[in-house]
Formats: C-alpha cells, sequence, structure tokens
C-alpha cells in the first residue's frame, strides 16, 4: 500500500484574545497533512505546532468528534461547517480539499453568538430559548408501552427530524440576518408535534420566539440558507409550522 | 422548570402592566413584523395585477379613449378612491417595516465574515430584497411625479369624447414613452421588480406558515409564472408605445 501523500495549506484563521479583544485573521502554514485527517485533527496538528513554538495555540469547541454533540462550529471557506453538505467540521476530512489550498476559518459570526477567544463563541444565547419554553413540565412518567399511545408514524417521523437538531448554530451562522428561526422552530415542532408536549403548545411557542427575540437574533428573510447548510438538513416546513403555531396561540392564547 | 413557566407568566403579568397590549407585542415581534411584511406585499402583488388590467387599455389603437376613460373613472369612483388610501397605507406599511426590519437585521450581525460564499445555499434575489425594494421605491417616486401627481394636481391637456370634457392622461404617458430613456428606466425598473417578486410571492405565503408539499410547488410555480408575466407586461408597454408613437 503506497502511502497517501501530504497535504502542504495556508490557513487563514480568526484569531482573538479574548471578548473585548478586537480580533484579526492570522495566516498558518500546515505541511504533511494526511487526508484521511478530521478537519479538526488537522487543527490539533496545527495547535502541536503552535505549542511547540511557544506560541498560544488556536481555541476552538469540539467534544464528540462524531457529528452528534453540536460543538464544533467552524466557518470554513464562506461556509458553516465547510463545503460538504449534512455534514459538521469534525467529520469532514482533509481528503475534501485540495494540496496548496488556502482555507479560511472564522468562528460564527452573531450579536446573540460573541466571540470568547478565536474560534469559540458563547451559544448560552440558545440554552436561553430552550429554558424560556424548550421543555415539558409535567411528569411524563416512565417510558410507557409501545403503541400505548397512538402517534401516527409521519408525525413520529417529523417529530424525529426537528429533534436531530443538534444546536451547533450553523444557521445562524448561514442567515444573513444571523437568524435563529430554524433552531427555534425546530425545537418548537419537536414537543409541540407529540402528545406529551401538545397540552403546553401555545405558552411554548410564545415564550421561545419572545427570548429569541430578546437575544437579539435577527429576523426571518426565507432565503433558506440555514436548511441548506444545516448538519442535519433541518427542514423550512418547521420555520412555516412555527410561524403557524404563533400566529395561532397569539390570536387564541389566555396570555394577553 | 416548572419555575420558568411561573416565571413566564409573572413576566407576562408585569408586560400587561406595563400597557403593552397582546397585539402591539405581537406586532413588534420579529414574526409579527414579518407577518406585516407578507400581508402588504401580498396585497401589493394583488394592487399589480389590477394596475396592468388597466394599464393594458394603453395598448387599445382608440387614440387613448378606453385609457382616458379609465383614468377618470379610477380618480373619482369612492369606493376607489377609499381602496387607493388603502394602498397607500399598505405602500407606506411595506416600505417603514421593511426598514425597522433590515435595521434589526443588520444589527444581529454587527461584524461580517471576512470570507463568505452564500450563493450555494441561497437566491441573489432572497439576499437583496431591500436593495431591489430600494430600486422600486425610487422608480416609485419617479412613476407617481410624472402620471399621478400630474393627474391629481398638475395642469393637464384636455380632450373630449361625446362633448364630456376629461383629463388627457394618455397624451401625457404618450410623450414619456416617447421619449427613449424614460422607457429604459421603465423596462430596468420591471427588471427589478421581477426579481423582488420572484423571491417575494413565495415568501409571503411561508411567512404565513403555509408549507406544505401538495401546496408550495404550486405556489413557486404560480410565483415564478407571476414574477415573468406581469412585469414582462408591463414593460411591453412602454416599448410597443415607443415604437408605435415614433413611427
Amino acid at each position: 500500500m503506497s502511502e497517501a501523500k501530504g497535504m502542504n495549506l495556508t490557513l487563514k484563521v480568526w484569531r482573538q484574545k479574548n471578548a473585548s479583544d478586537k480580533g484579526k485573521m492570522v495566516t498558518y502554514q500546515v505541511s504533511d497533512i494526511s487526508p484521511d485527517m478530521s478537519f479538526l485533527e488537522m487543527f490539533d496538528v496545527l495547535n502541536e505546532d503552535l505549542l511547540q513554538k511557544g506560541e498560544d495555540p488556536i481555541t476552538f469547541d469540539h467534544d464528540c468528534r462524531e457529528g452528534i454533540c453540536g460543538m464544533c462550529s467552524m466557518y470554513i471557506n464562506g461556509k458553516p461547517h465547510g463545503p460538504l453538505d449534512g455534514t459538521t467540521t469534525c467529520q469532514l476530512h482533509m481528503r475534501n480539499f485540495k494540496d496548496g489550498d488556502t482555507i479560511y476559518v472564522e468562528p460564527w459570526r452573531a450579536k446573540a453568538f460573541p466571540v470568547l477567544k478565536d474560534l469559540s463563541v458563547d451559544r448560552t444565547s440558545f440554552d436561553r430559548i430552550i429554558q424560556a419554553g424548550g421543555f415539558i413540565s409535567i411528569n411524563t412518567g416512565n417510558a410507557p408501552d409501545a403503541n400505548e399511545i397512538p402517534i401516527p408514524k409521519d408525525i413520529a417521523d417529523e417529530a424525529f427530524n426537528a429533534a436531530t437538531c443538534i444546536g451547533c448554530g450553523a444557521c445562524v451562522a448561514a442567515c444573513k440576518n444571523a437568524s435563529a428561526m430554524l433552531f427555534t422552530a425546530a425545537k418548537v415542532s419537536q414537543l409541540s408535534m407529540l402528545p406529551q408536549g401538545k397540552a403546553e403548545k401555545k405558552k411554548r411557542v410564545e415564550a421561545m420566539v419572545a427570548q429569541m427575540d430578546e437575544e437579539g437574533f435577527g429576523a426571518c428573510t426565507n432565503t433558506g440558507a440555514c436548511s441548506a447548510e444545516c448538519p442535519k438538513e433541518i427542514s423550512l416546513e418547521h420555520i412555516a409550522r412555527m410561524n403557524r403555531d404563533y400566529l395561532n396561540a397569539k390570536l387564541t392564547s389566555d396570555n394577553v | 422548570m416548572q419555575q420558568n413557566f411561573l416565571r413566564y407568566n409573572f413576566e407576562s403579568n408585569l408586560e400587561y402592566l406595563n400597557d403593552m397590549s397582546w397585539l402591539t407585542k405581537t406586532l413588534s415581534s420579529s414574526l409579527g413584523r414579518k407577518v406585516i411584511m407578507s400581508l402588504t406585499g401580498l396585497f401589493l402583488i394583488i394592487f399589480l395585477l389590477v394596475h396592468l388590467i388597466g394599464n393594458l387599455q394603453l395598448l387599445k389603437d382608440d387614440g387613448g379613449q378606453a385609457f382616458n376613460i379609465y383614468a377618470k373613472f379610477m380618480t373619482t369612483n369612492g369606493l376607489i378612491k377609499v381602496s387607493s388610501y388603502l394602498l397607500y397605507a399598505t405602500f407606506l406599511i411595506h416600505i417603514v417595516y421593511s426598514i425597522i426590519l433590515t435595521r434589526v437585521n443588520r444589527s444581529a450581525r454587527p461584524s461580517s465574515y471576512a470570507y463568505s460564499k452564500p450563493s450555494g445555499s441561497s437566491s441573489l434575489s432572497s439576499r437583496n430584497m431591500g436593495i431591489l425594494g430600494t430600486v422600486i421605491f425610487i422608480f416609485l417616486v419617479i412613476h407617481l411625479q410624472n402620471f399621478w401627481y400630474q393627474m391629481k394636481f398638475g395642469s393637464m391637456p384636455m380632450t373630449s369624447y361625446g362633448g364630456m370634457e376629461i383629463k388627457d392622461l394618455y397624451r401625457v404617458v404618450a410623450e414619456a414613452f416617447s421619449q427613449w430613456w424614460y422607457v429604459v428606466v421603465y423596462v430596468t425598473a420591471m427588471v427589478f421588480l421581477a426579481f423582488h417578486l420572484s423571491h417575494g410571492f413565495q415568501s409571503a405565503f411561508q411567512t404565513l406558515g403555509i408549507n406544505h408539499k401538495k401546496y408550495t410547488p404550486f405556489i413557486q410555480k404560480v410565483g415564478l409564472a407571476y414574477s415573468i408575466v406581469i412585469p414582462g407586461l408591463f414593460a411591453l408597454i412602454p416599448i410597443y408605445m415607443f415604437f408605435t408613437c415614433n413611427s
């Protein structure tokens, strides 16, 4: 088996010391990168180099590195999570780049996602949206027997599709308005479509949308960029559902 | 967890004390503002059709008689007058809310990306509705000044049909459309309108929560056809009149 040739790349990475630092793009060279490395592993190699040189390594968020936790968050070559569809940064491999490429790496950019350091942003605004209503406040007991509560397959599937949202924030990063509609809509849908979540459907959508606005996210212009860049390919139908649930709640709920 | 809902209820009571009604709150939320954009946009889409049907009478080879009688009807009929005020208000609300939303949306991303590649994931018109709308607005000002203002407040040439003396709007229009630069301005504005509609038409339905596999493909097709045919026919009128008036 012949050894795959290592790649040499130029990286332009956003460096920012802390939340109040102005920050700037800094150019780095990495060499002998295996095409089988993940994008994050390539950053690990770069950070090893930086440490050996006595420089400050680049801070970036990561956790599971298997595409399910939603921690990795790099804006790579003008796209959240890089060039592949339906892929998180940790699942993006270097074989998707060419030897000699220049790669731009930036943090998510949004008022509601302030940069903490380098490529790491504060996404607790998402947590606060969940805290506003993304839960069921009654005890639903133990897991019921199968089919004890009948749920049509298509409803279950649609709710599950919404629940695949990992809350990474790529929708916000991709949106020209830094809008969090796709995230909020997915979280509203996954609960409100199922029997246990239906009871608080109106309260939930009102509270979560109010919190979303308060956090300083933009409004939706229906460009569809969020869904196109979402690593879990959450559909725009959820935004439409949230829109009509919200209107319905505002017109008919008891909350004046 | 339960505390959160209690807090939420408590806060909504406080907001009630703040004397902000649920309606005001709804209409100043991001989704409420979008609904206003959507409803006013849909009203303007219907207006375009009505306006076009009126304009098509310019193509009639009768020296402008049908068009002039129609123009008189449109400026004197009571019901039309009431709806015209509704139309002015709709235009204003659509424009004012677009400015509010654009400001909010801009402020949601205070620092921009060094390198951004949005073309693969969204259409050009969907990202530039504000710019398209601004060009249409500038055209609207010129357009209103040339025809609407003249008809209402300017000194108009007169003509008579069967002893009835009425304003000859046809002549004003024909004179405007005999100048090549005016035709260019008009046609260019219609191109911008086409792109604005190509996103706006279908977007209005999505905002209202109408997204369904039975209807959305149909809405998208109708929207595309509408955004080509309506501005196309509008643009055809000055082109046609330019060549007939100058031949």
